[in-house]
């Protein structure tokens, strides 16, 4: 198991977010997690790679481990570097298209300029944009489409040799080519990572992933391999969401 | 009817504003432009300003723009940073605000009085270019600060997280994400405040002497174009050169606001990013 997640709950302001959240990543896979706006996805995500901590007012209890390693024993800056994460909005930073993808290479302290070209055009390969781009690496990556804005922010993450990546909604502010295109790419992306993908689209999550769990209202109502939770649920709350009845 | 009747004030009000800029400029720029001469701008003062140019106030102001930008931009700015990116404190950060807000509003002839007691008296800096340096940059601060914090306020927070996200620190996400989306917005506020204390004089009347020597040094005293416009004019010295400095200092501000504009601009096109400031 690359990350286990053992009695993880929430608080932001005093109001319980997450409860007792227990969950199993296994390595090398894809885990979607599906659920209505505001049943905890998105905290639950950012707390992997302590990104709540710069919330005013989280606290929290229980633990997550990445390779049997409490997060909390890891420096948030290795833990990053480690967990990478991938936004609803693609956000390129205003810079040209190569130094977006080499800006991770850059702020750990890599200067060799070899290295950095071989990364960069590594990355951009493996997040299957180098083709489109490869004529234009020095113009401004805000030129680009939404689509490769997001496939440049996956080359951006894996450009640091992440073990795993989390995906906030990577795909629902795209059209369904470019959604298609993102999907394809992360199947790929499992050989060599740990993809946790939260979306809203309950289609994709049976498309791409193999482990999927449910979340309402802070809490997991169940969690399992994706074919089962899909097509045989063994909770009623969790039939109701995926057949469609709310949410 | 009544569409029609809003139209109309809407534009008369538009006009107005308009009109009164215009008149206002074009009445200076007759008066002045007939007076300078390349004597006015690069000779001597003599005969209190009868005669002679006025290179020494334009030196005495340069100066003081300059050291007003050294000691106030990296306050303004630093604060906002600290507030935006570091400070947690709500109450603290309120606070500051509320305190920045008060210190706007302060009639500039107070932070003069207050420059004379405090900075000439009682610090014993004495009369002089670097005292009065100090007093218009307490009068810049707030705006810097003001408009600095509005603009890193509104850089996505989905940009801080993804450099962050990368194993970033606070500080490399500040230097190469965050300033360079800011710098436009920032500069914009450096320059309101700038342009402000350049064009002040009733915050510097106490603190900065009123040669008409060249300054030499900044611990030298000096005499700023707008104190030396108010002196001509409300000693009844030299209506003429009061206008023709009014002139020098117009285009002094214009030419500071339009440049910086234009590299802006200039930058924001390369950088293809706009923050609402």
């Amino acid at each position: 198991m690359k990350l286990k997640v053992k009695n993880f709950n929430v608080k932001i302001n005093n109001k319980d977010i997450l409860n007792n959240i227990n969950i199993n990543f296994k390595k090398n896979s894809i885990h979607a997690l599906i659920g209505p706006s505001g049943c905890g996805k998105s905290t639950f995500l950012k707390s992997i790679n302590r990104m709540n901590d710069l919330i005013d007012k989280f606290t929290f209890d229980g633990n997550i481990f990445l390779d049997d390693k409490n997060i909390y024993d890891i420096d948030e800056v290795s833990l990053r570097k480690k967990v990478g994460m991938v936004f609803q909005k693609a956000t390129p930073f205003p810079k040209s298209i190569f130094e977006n993808v080499a800006y991770g290479l850059r702020i750990h302290g890599i200067k060799d300029k070899k290295f950095i070209n071989k990364k960069v055009k590594e990355s951009l390969k493996a997040s299957a944009l180098w083709d489109e781009v490869k004529d234009k690496l020095n113009s401004s990556a805000l030129n680009l489409s939404g689509g490769q804005q997001q496939r440049l922010c996956i080359a951006r993450t894996i450009a640091v040799n992440p073990d795993v990546i989390l995906m906030d909604e990577p795909c629902s502010a795209l059209d369904p080519i470019s959604t298609f295109k993102i999907e394809d790419l992360i199947q790929k992306l499992k050989r060599k990572y740990t993809i946790v993908l939260v979306t809203h689209n309950m289609q994709q999550a049976k498309r791409v992933s193999d482990f999927t769990s449910f979340f309402l209202n802070g809490h997991v109502i169940e969690s399992g391999k994706t074919n089962q939770i899909f097509l045989n649920p063994k909770k009623e709350k969790t039939e109701s969401y995926i057949s469609g009845r709310f949410g | 009817m009544k569409e029609k009747f809003i139209k109309v004030l809407i534009f008369t009000s538009g006009f107005i504003t308009i009109l009164l800029f215009v008149v206002i400029i074009a009445y200076i720029l007759i008066n002045g432009i007939p007076v300078i001469s390349f004597e006015f701008l690069f000779a001597n003062t003599l005969n209190s300003g009868r005669e002679g140019g006025i290179l020494p106030m334009i030196l005495s102001s340069i100066y003081i723009l300059i050291l007003t930008a050294i000691f106030s931009i990296p306050i303004g700015v630093g604060i906002a940073i600290y507030m935006t990116q570091y400070c947690k404190n709500i109450l603290l950060i309120k606070f500051i605000r509320f305190i920045s807000r008060c210190l706007a509003s302060i009639p500039s002839i107070i932070y003069g009085l207050f420059g004379f007691t405090f900075i000439v008296l009682f610090l014993r800096l004495g009369w002089s270019i670097f005292s009065a340096s100090l007093v218009l940059s307490l009068m810049a601060i707030p705006t810097i600060f003001q408009v600095s914090e509005v603009t890193l306020n509104n850089i996505p927070l989905n940009l801080i997280e993804s450099s962050l996200g990368l194993g970033a620190t606070r500080l490399q996400t500040i230097i190469s994400v965050i300033i360079p989306i800011a710098i436009p917005g920032i500069t914009t506020g450096i320059i309101l405040a700038l342009t402000r204390a350049f064009s002040e004089a009733a915050a510097v009347m106490y603190v900065v002497g009123s040669t008409f020597q060249i300054p030499l040094s900044i611990f030298d005293t000096g005499r700023p174009l707008p104190l030396h416009l108010y002196i001509l004019a409300s000693e009844g010295i030299s209506f003429e050169n009061a206008y023709g400095t009014a002139t020098v200092l117009i285009f002094i501000v214009l030419f500071i606001t339009i440049s910086t504009n234009y590299f802006v601009n200039r930058y924001q096109r390369r950088i293809k990013y706009e923050i609402k400031s």
